[in-house]
């Protein structure tokens, strides 16, 4: 499947919903989006993976890029996951313990350290 | 002798046509089900790995995936860049893969080879026995 990116505001984090296959072929794309977003001015950002059905090392190198390039600006980065297959993937990789990985959007929002009053 | 062979130029776009390929030709031999995500990521690891060492040494030569089901699924993926790029492997711990001074690309590879050391048993990363390269040769049981 093709990928697709699509992005929404919930109060003070934008949320990129990830979809399709993130692999050597897709992922500059996912990269573009990621930096246009930040570039923009988005601080806080969550990117939704619970449609993704391939995600490879290329994809993941985006996500650290992206989680490096927040973190250095003062803010936040998490990813929304709960399929196994995936889970396994940030696992053996060690990328679980580099990455706040949630069940939901919500629980990412709501985990968020940077969030004033959370 | 494999039973299929796929030769593909060194473009990205075409590592996903050799995962489809590779999963199709798993189902045949008799891989299960339940591995075939793995065998699926992990042809792709070692596709995207050719397909990268061919554009840093700017290659056009193609990257060779074999297939074959001779007692086991077996798959080579070989390229054609120099033996010290090719083996120079290593998996990042969580420490050095936060590392801000880690390229993208230093990242990608080490997450590469965590990928295809995590997911296949039976892997090995051994120079080609003829001419220039390296070949990922992994195999997976076959449940006949």
């Amino acid at each position: 499947m093709e990928l697709s990116l699509a992005t929404r505001t919930v109060g003070e984090h934008t949320v990129l919903e990830v979809g399709g296959e993130v692999d050597v072929y897709t992922a500059p794309r996912l990269r573009e989006r990621l930096l246009e977003l930040i570039d923009g001015g988005a601080r806080r950002v969550v990117v939704d993976l619970g449609r993704v059905d391939f995600l490879d090392s290329t994809g993941l190198g985006v996500l650290v890029g992206a989680l490096k390039r927040l973190r250095s600006a003062g803010g936040s980065f998490a990813l929304v996951c709960d399929k196994e297959p995936l889970l396994k993937i940030f696992r053996i990789t060690a990328l679980d313990q580099v990455f706040p990985l949630h069940p939901t959007v919500d629980a990412a929002i709501a985990a968020d350290p940077t969030v004033s009053g959370a | 002798m494999a039973t299929v062979r796929l030769s593909f130029s060194p473009a990205p776009v075409h590592v996903r046509t050799a995962r489809l390929v590779g999963v199709a030709v798993a189902r045949r031999a008799g891989v299960r089900e339940d591995l075939l995500d793995e065998v699926r990521l992990a042809i792709g690891e070692a596709c995207t790995r050719a397909v990268a060492l061919h554009h840093q040494y700017g290659l056009p030569d193609p990257v060779l995936v074999e297939m074959s089901d001779s007692g086991a699924y077996s798959v080579r993926v070989v390229d054609r860049a120099p033996i010290e790029a090719g083996l120079g492997l290593a998996a990042l711990n969580a420490d050095e893969l936060a590392n801000e001074a880690l390229t993208d690309e230093a990242l990608t590879t080490g997450v590469g080879f965590a990928l295809l050391a995590g997911f296949v048993e039976d892997l090995q990363v051994r120079p080609v026995a003829e001419g220039v390269g390296t070949e990922v040769r992994m195999v997976w049981p076959v449940g006949r």
